[in-house]
């Protein structure tokens, strides 16, 4: 009895938490006079028109160029993330160095760090080197591993990797960069993805940075594209922004489809110490 | 840890390698990309600099117009006050409720944590801001369900309404508990079970067993969750921007809205940086608030 009253409230929450995303889904193959016309979720009849109409963008550009310019953004900046922050984090894991409890808590305490005071003091330094409207003011700092969350997660795994294995692989006449490519790295597969994941995930959604350096149409990813839509959109077009939204967010949800075992395992690594 | 069986000599590494090759990167990134741009944020935010003129020094004459002359930044950080307050405590105790309730021995945790989890993957994306506002607009998702039930029922334009707009947006945040729910279940699952075994012979009930043994042994995790959430809330855009502008008489007017407006809509950097230093201020008094006043609570094992 008591387990079913669990069941049914836990049930009642994910209805409630996911059916919006339903509703939007099935909504953009509606045409406009049926979306909030009648209540019932599926369409009468599926249409694929606002998709056809979403998808030719503004006009001049179409959402494909759009999608390829947030590929461009985010693939190099969540690779890059991934390797220097592991990197960085073997560093931190397993090297004895002076000042080094100093260091590590400057390290975390960056975690803390609100974007909001940088962001303008980055924008001229970005301005001054040119990189505005360019997608450098993403993927460089990934390459400096200026995330410290993952170079935190990244870390944490490391600390569960027994130090045995390096000690066999120093024994093998290992340096430590082999060890580190050769002997750890392997074992880090999942950390790894997981690092590259949620930075895609998130890369991918950011609507604030990409808001502040990115300022021409050609160079829009798709979630300044999609603010446009809203904008230019007329109150009688809601579907093509609706069908654009869903396109922005497939290859979230698939990739969490995927990796959802990884990024679930990073991010309660966070909160466990090691 | 067991006894290692190798020791080297050096007491600084085992390789010869020095470590700091390794922490190369996050050095520079950490000063060019962080430390550099928070100092110069500093030096703007006594400057009247904009994108056009290079700004001289002011002194305190923006911070003084901060707090004697600028009514949208009063508003804005009421609003941003009440945001913080609504989202915050009811995103900890739902993800905190939840993540008991699954660390319960039932069927299907696994479905249920996958599906808890899916808005906060979506969550600060421009697409999710739009689905919410065709949710609540006035003809939106919500009031054509409530319709269909109460026939007598009246629309409310949940966003453009002053009273509704602010709790609108910061359900949206509430929304995304997955990630805080994530963290409590894994601090869960690292609580010994023989101490709830113990607890039961002494005839401890469920309540008790949450408040002397869960709540303490889980603190540093709430702790931890309680602060990041809160520095990410203190600097909330998207959805402020997306579904609102910040409007309904500037009831949703966040302080990351009134920050982009003057820094990058204005071009007013100079007094964009010495708001962004108050908030950061602001920011670390709350922390340094709920560190002090939590101290007597948390628990560490060590």
């Amino acid at each position: 009895m008591k387990k079913a009253l669990i069941y049914a409230f836990l049930i009642l929450v994910a209805v409630l938490m996911i059916y919006p995303l339903i509703w939007l889904f099935f909504s953009s193959f509606k045409p406009n006079s049926e979306i909030f016309g009648s209540i019932s979720l599926l369409p009468k009849k599926w249409l694929l028109d606002s998709y056809t109409q979403g998808w030719q963008g503004s006009g001049q550009y179409g959402f494909d160029v759009f999608l390829l310019n947030t590929c461009k953004m985010v693939i190099p900046t969540a690779l890059l993330t991934m390797l220097s922050s592991a990197v960085v984090g073997y560093g931190f894991a397993r090297f004895e160095f002076p000042l080094k409890k100093m260091l590590t808590a400057l390290m975390i305490s960056t975690m803390m760090l609100p974007n909001t005071v940088l962001i303008i003091p980055r924008f001229i330094l970005f301005n001054d080197l040119g990189w505005n409207n360019t997608y450098l003011p993403f993927i460089i700092p990934a390459m400096f591993a200026c995330y410290p969350f993952f170079i935190y997660m990244m870390i944490q795994f490391f600390r569960g990797i027994p130090r045995d294995l390096d000690n066999a692989a120093r024994i093998d006449g290992c340096n430590s960069l082999q060890t580190l490519v050769l002997v750890l790295l392997p074992i880090m597969k999942p950390a790894m993805f997981s690092a590259f994941l949620f930075q895609f995930i998130w890369t991918w959604n950011d609507f604030f940075n990409v808001l502040v350096y990115i300022s021409s149409i050609r160079k829009y990813p798709v979630s300044l594209a999609l603010r446009m839509n809203l904008d230019s959109a007329s109150v009688i077009n809601w579907s093509t922004v609706l069908a654009m939204s869903v396109v922005c967010m497939v290859p979230c949800i698939l990739i969490y489809a995927v990796g959802q075992k990884y990024l679930i395992e990073g991010m309660a690594k966070q909160g466990i110490k090691g | 840890m067991t006894a290692q069986p190798i020791r080297t000599r050096s007491k600084w590494n085992r390789f010869k390698t020095p470590a700091y090759l390794y922490l190369m990167p996050w050095i520079i990134g950490f000063l060019m990309f962080q430390l550099y741009p928070l100092v110069m944020s500093l030096v703007y935010s006594f400057t009247d600099f904009t994108m056009l003129n290079k700004g001289g020094f002011v002194g305190l004459a923006n911070y003084i117009k901060i707090f004697t002359n600028d009514r949208l930044f009063i508003k804005s950080l009421r609003a941003t006050f009440m945001y913080v307050a609504i989202a915050l405590p009811l995103k900890m105790l739902l993800s905190l409720g939840i993540a008991g309730l699954l660390n319960q021995k039932l069927k299907c945790i696994e479905a249920f944590k996958v599906l808890y989890y899916l808005p906060s993957i979506l969550g600060g994306s421009v697409a999710v801001s739009i689905l919410w506002r065709f949710v609540f607009m006035k003809t939106g998702l919500l009031n054509t369900i409530i319709c269909a039930i109460f026939s007598g029922y009246s629309p409310v334009d949940w966003i453009g309404n002053p009273g509704t707009s602010l709790a609108t947006i910061s359900l949206l945040q509430v929304w995304q508990f997955g990630s805080s729910m994530v963290l409590f279940l894994a601090g869960l699952k690292q609580i010994p079970q023989d101490m709830y075994e113990a607890a039961d012979l002494d005839g401890a009930g469920p309540v008790k067993k949450f408040l002397k043994i869960t709540l303490p042994l889980l603190s540093p995790i709430v702790l931890f969750n309680v602060i990041m959430q809160m520095i990410q809330l203190f600097q909330d855009f998207t959805s402020a921007f997306v579904i609102t502008g910040g409007g309904a008489l500037k009831e949703t007017y966040l302080y990351g809205l009134m920050l982009y407006e003057n820094g990058f809509k204005y071009f007013k950097m100079g007094y964009a940086s010495a708001q962004s230093w108050v908030l950061f201020v602001i920011i670390i008094a709350f922390t340094i608030l709920i560190f002090k006043s939590s101290s007597d609570m948390v628990h560490y094992e060590d």
